[in-house]
């Protein structure tokens, strides 16, 4: 089947779609945009998040033909040609990414947690990432990356 | 070429800047982040057939028949292998060539690959893989590994035998030796996974040449070249490996997973293939680390000094050899700790068995052993009534000190100052608020504080850094200074793996600071360079950082040459040829006018020797370091649920090379630790593993990790270059016990098996 939907602010279509084809598989696969990660297809690492109409998903637990007509927004989309999301700058700056595989979907759920809540605290930020999975890190870094890029948006 | 990849328009080839001992930006960060950085497994080129593995599903069986006609009736299906496709050698492995690239006759795990398949796209690749039939008897599999060594009438599971390496350790005269104190224990660690993010992937390429080239997400590509050469029949320079983006390691990509099964379907097809595993088939396609059972004896005076430490650890290296060998030799060399211990005995054994294959992850039998004597060194100090720091003290090592090996610590090892610096640093606030998210069960409500108890727990390792007992560990670098557009420029070219360590940023650190040039180029690692060794045992930034180094000192000399002067009155700073007597002979840009000049180093540690068989004596390590963790939990002691609070590390690692990195790897370290403590075991059940998924093996999350801080001392080590000490793996080993010890404090229970589960704290 065909699936249309806006990506990155883009109408996409794909082809040959199955129907029980997870979002994830349809932008990686059939959209050329691998930004966005598979590292468990089982809904438990984050690594697959994106925006869907402007909430954090896992795209590998949501069927492509659900995503039809609708907006997504993925790692690719964050940076304006080559300026940088504050986000994706703090992860560079202060060493959140070292194998950098959980890095897109963390970059999202960051950008998203700060536009919702600026202001968050060490306890909130651990609860809104507790479904992003780092196995590199030890998440000491991103906790700073995360403060700051609130400290950089909110100034 | 990948020419089609979808990431062709950005060559990996990165620009460094910042010196050694800054921090500068990862070149490969703002890639990374914007989720352009390649890896292994979003490599595609647009006629790319895509293959699948099928995997026993018995631990152990005889395979009577396979028959693969149903699979290759399936429109789109290109091709259906077995062992029987394999054209070269049929069996391949690290250390010991025993593990067959696809089953023969028997399969010995469950997960063992039997066949191959490549198809048009991963739905049709894996509903044909379902269509192939294998017919099994199933065998009784052997599944315990203390009867696979010690029960002689268990009737071996390969033809190589049961024991793959018996290791013993005598020093002193331990069997007269007594003691006033005495403890003794068993102890058990459960199976630990890798569990790197980025599952086993890559791109084989079929060459016009006859050859192939794979693009991979490997730790040592020269490795894998010879083994895939071998298994394939061709000449190693008809396979040629370029290392895709790596996402994660942690010794699980040591061994090979899909690499030879890639290739074999490119060249049986003619077309490219690309093998990209799902979570659950990680679990099965690559090597865990060896769960261990362990019985330690220590005897001590009243007044605290170690007398001596007998002790047999048994390692269960599962279905095939893998690293067993070496993980034992470090279980055995080190399984006293970095303690001066007069008497010594240890057998280490490595088993065979029906088990999930185990090897290589960070720490590599030191881990175990740690765990082990760590536990033994609590016990006694309790016993003798003594601080668990100040026991610890009294009989730690430092520089010239023995190991029980008989190998003289020959450079700094500051137990004593690291074990005081650990206890001294500031305790956290006591817990003052009823805020959910810092008590033990978090938000899941499960206490406000009511029945949560607070422990305190130290805990000390030490790690062989480098290939060690005589290995002919090297790593290679080619380094080129020329003008481009005017300015002098230079380029490293490794075959380094990086993994997601930094060593990119490193190796461009040290031509800076080495070549004084502001641009660095990083070229992609590949085998048309020499080897670099392998990104384990945390060896790169001492190996491929000593050949890189060497390679700049090359270049240099070639440079005074040219300026007519000796090289060791010769620096390069800023751009210019500088004498240490006459000051600025020439701006390097003049002398590179000329042409380019290169030069390639291959840098060795200093020898080492293999463990006598029978004594376990010899100088069998290139160096060793030291990690020291403090940790503090709280303990819901009704449910069993362990928050740690805070977690304190202190690690001695010679110089600092790039603080940001290395501050990386001792997090990442610890959290690997963490998870060995609290929650990450691969749970095998008559040879079945019952949990590959991330839904039941469980890693650290944000929620499990508490704040930490960090000590890092340097104290050089005259042998190494720049004074460094590999720093990745010492963190793994210390953070476990310390955790463990503290959750005995918080709960007075002897806890001898980690994982610890809520029902040890709950039911004892
Ligand atoms: S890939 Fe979607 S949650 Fe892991
Ligand atoms: S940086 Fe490797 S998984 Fe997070």
């Amino acid at each position: 089947m065909r699936v249309e939907l806006i990506v990155n602010g883009t109408e996409r279509f794909a082809d040959d779609v199955w129907p029980g084809e997870s979002l994830l598989f349809t932008l990686r696969e059939r959209l050329g945009l691998p930004g966005t990660k598979n590292a468990c297809e089982q809904g438990e690492c984050g690594s697959c998040t994106v925006l869907l109409d402007g909430l954090p998903v896992c795209a590998c637990l949501v069927a492509a033909p659900q995503a039809a007509g609708r907006d997504v927004v993925t790692v690719e989309g964050l940076a304006v040609e080559d300026q940088l999301d504050p986000v994706q700058e703090a992860f560079v700056e202060t060493g959140a990414v070292q194998c950098g595989f959980c890095t897109p979907g963390l970059v999202v759920m960051v950008a998203d947690l700060i536009r919702r809540t600026p202001t968050a605290n060490d306890a909130e930020v651990r609860e809104a990432l507790a479904g992003n999975l780092c196995r590199c890190t030890g998440y000491e870094k991103i906790l700073d990356a995360v403060r700051l890029a609130a400290a950089r948006v909110a100034s | 070429m990948v020419s089609r990849s979808t990431h062709d328009h950005k060559p990996l080839i990165y620009e460094v800047r910042g010196g050694v001992g800054e921090s500068p930006v990862r070149p490969d960060g703002t890639l990374k982040v914007k989720g352009e950085f390649a890896y292994a497994s979003d490599l595609w080129l647009d006629d790319a057939l895509f293959g699948v593995t099928l995997r026993s599903p018995h631990p152990r069986a005889r395979i009577t028949g396979i028959d693969i006609s149903g699979a290759l009736e399936i429109p789109g299906v290109y091709a259906v292998l077995t062992h029987a496709d394999v054209p070269g050698t049929k069996h391949y492995g690290l250390d010991h060539s025993d593990q067959p690239v696809l089953a023969i006759d028997e399969v010995r795990y469950e997960g063992e690959p039997v066949a191959v398949l490549a198809a048009t796209d991963p739905h049709t690749a894996r509903r044909a893989v379902g269509r192939i039939v294998v017919s099994y008897e199933e065998l009784e599999p052997l599944t315990d590994a203390r009867q696979a060594v010690f029960d002689s009438s268990v009737p071996p599971i390969h033809p190589d035998g049961n024991v793959v390496r018996n290791q013993p350790i005598r020093h002193g005269d331990p069997d007269t030796a007594t003691a006033e104190v005495v403890v003794t224990a068993e102890y058990e660690v459960g199976m630990q996974d890798q569990a790197f993010l980025g599952p086993e992937s890559g791109l084989a390429v079929p060459a016009a040449d006859g050859g192939v080239d794979l693009y991979i997400a490997t730790q040592w590509l020269h490795v894998d070249r010879s083994q895939i050469a071998a298994c394939l029949g061709l000449p190693e320079e008809k396979v040629r490996l370029t290392l895709a983006g790596v996402g994660g390691a942690f010794g699980a990509r040591e061994d090979l997973s899909m690499q030879v099964h890639a290739c074999l379907l490119a060249l049986h097809t003619g077309r490219p293939v690309r093998m990209m595993y799902g979570r659950e088939e990680s679990f099965f396609g690559h090597v865990h680390r060896h769960p261990a059972w362990m019985r330690y004896e220590h005897g001590a005076t009243r007044d605290g000094k170690l007398v001596y430490v007998k002790a047999t650890i048994v390692l269960d290296g599962g279905a095939y050899a893998s690293t067993t060998k070496a993980v034992v030799g470090n279980a055995a060399s080190l399984g006293a700790g970095p303690y001066e211990v007069p008497h010594v005995s240890i057998d280490a054994y490595g088993a065979r068995t029906n088990n999930p294959p185990c090897g290589a992850m960070r720490g590599f039998g030191a881990v175990q052993a740690c765990f082990g004597y760590e536990s033994q060194m609590d016990a006694l100090a309790e016993k003798l009534g003594l601080d668990p720091v100040e026991f610890r003290a009294r009989n730690a090592v430092s520089q010239g000190s023995y190991l029980p090996t008989g190998q003289v610590i020959d450079s700094p090892a500051p137990l004593a100052e690291m074990l005081r610096k650990a206890a001294a640093t500031p305790m956290p606030a006591a817990r003052s608020t009823m805020e959910l998210g810092e008590l033990p069960g978090g938000y899941g409500n499960t206490t406000h504080g009511e029945g949560v108890r607070r422990g305190v727990g130290f805990g000390v390792g030490i790690k062989n850094i480098c290939f060690s007992e005589g290995f002919d560990d090297y790593s290679t670098a080619t380094v080129r200074l020329e003008l481009v557009a005017g300015e002098p420029v230079a380029t490293v070219h490794t075959a380094a793996a990086e993994v997601g360590q930094g060593l990119v940023t490193l190796q461009g650190q040290i031509v800076r600071t080495e070549l004084g040039v502001e641009a660095v180029t990083i070229r992609p690692a590949d085998t048309s360079v020499g080897s670099a060794g392998s990104t384990s045992a945390s060896r790169q930034s001492y190996m491929s950082g000593g050949a890189v180094k060497a390679a700049c000192e090359a270049v240099r000399a070639q440079v005074a040459t040219l300026v007519g002067r000796a090289e060791p009155d010769i620096q390069l700073t800023g751009g210019k040829v500088v004498s240490a007597t006459t000051g600025v002979v020439a701006d390097l840009a003049d002398v590179l006018a000329d042409g380019a000049v290169e030069e390639t180093a291959v840098f060795r540690h200093r020898p080492t020797v293999p463990l006598d068989p029978f004594t376990g004596q010899g100088d069998s390590h290139v160096q060793l370091a030291l990690c020291v963790h403090r940790a503090i939990v709280d303990v819901d002691v009704e449910l069993g649920l362990v928050k740690v609070v805070e977690l304190a590390a202190v690690q001695d690692v010679g110089r600092i090379m790039n603080r940001e990195s290395l501050e990386g790897q001792i997090h990442g370290g610890t959290a690997q630790g963490l998870g060995l403590a609290l929650m990450e075991e691969i749970q095998v059940t008559d040879g079945r593993i019952r949990n590959p998924s991330f839904t039941d093996y469980l890693i650290p999350t944000i929620l499990d990790m508490p704040p930490m801080r960090l000590e890092i001392l340097e104290y050089a080590d005259p042998h190494a270059p720049y004074g460094l000490r590999g720093a990745g793996e010492p963190p793994t080993l210390s953070s476990t016990p310390a955790i463990v010890a503290a959750v005995r404090a918080a709960t007075g229970l002897p806890l001898r098996r980690i994982p610890i589960r809520p029902e040890h704290i709950t039911q004892q």
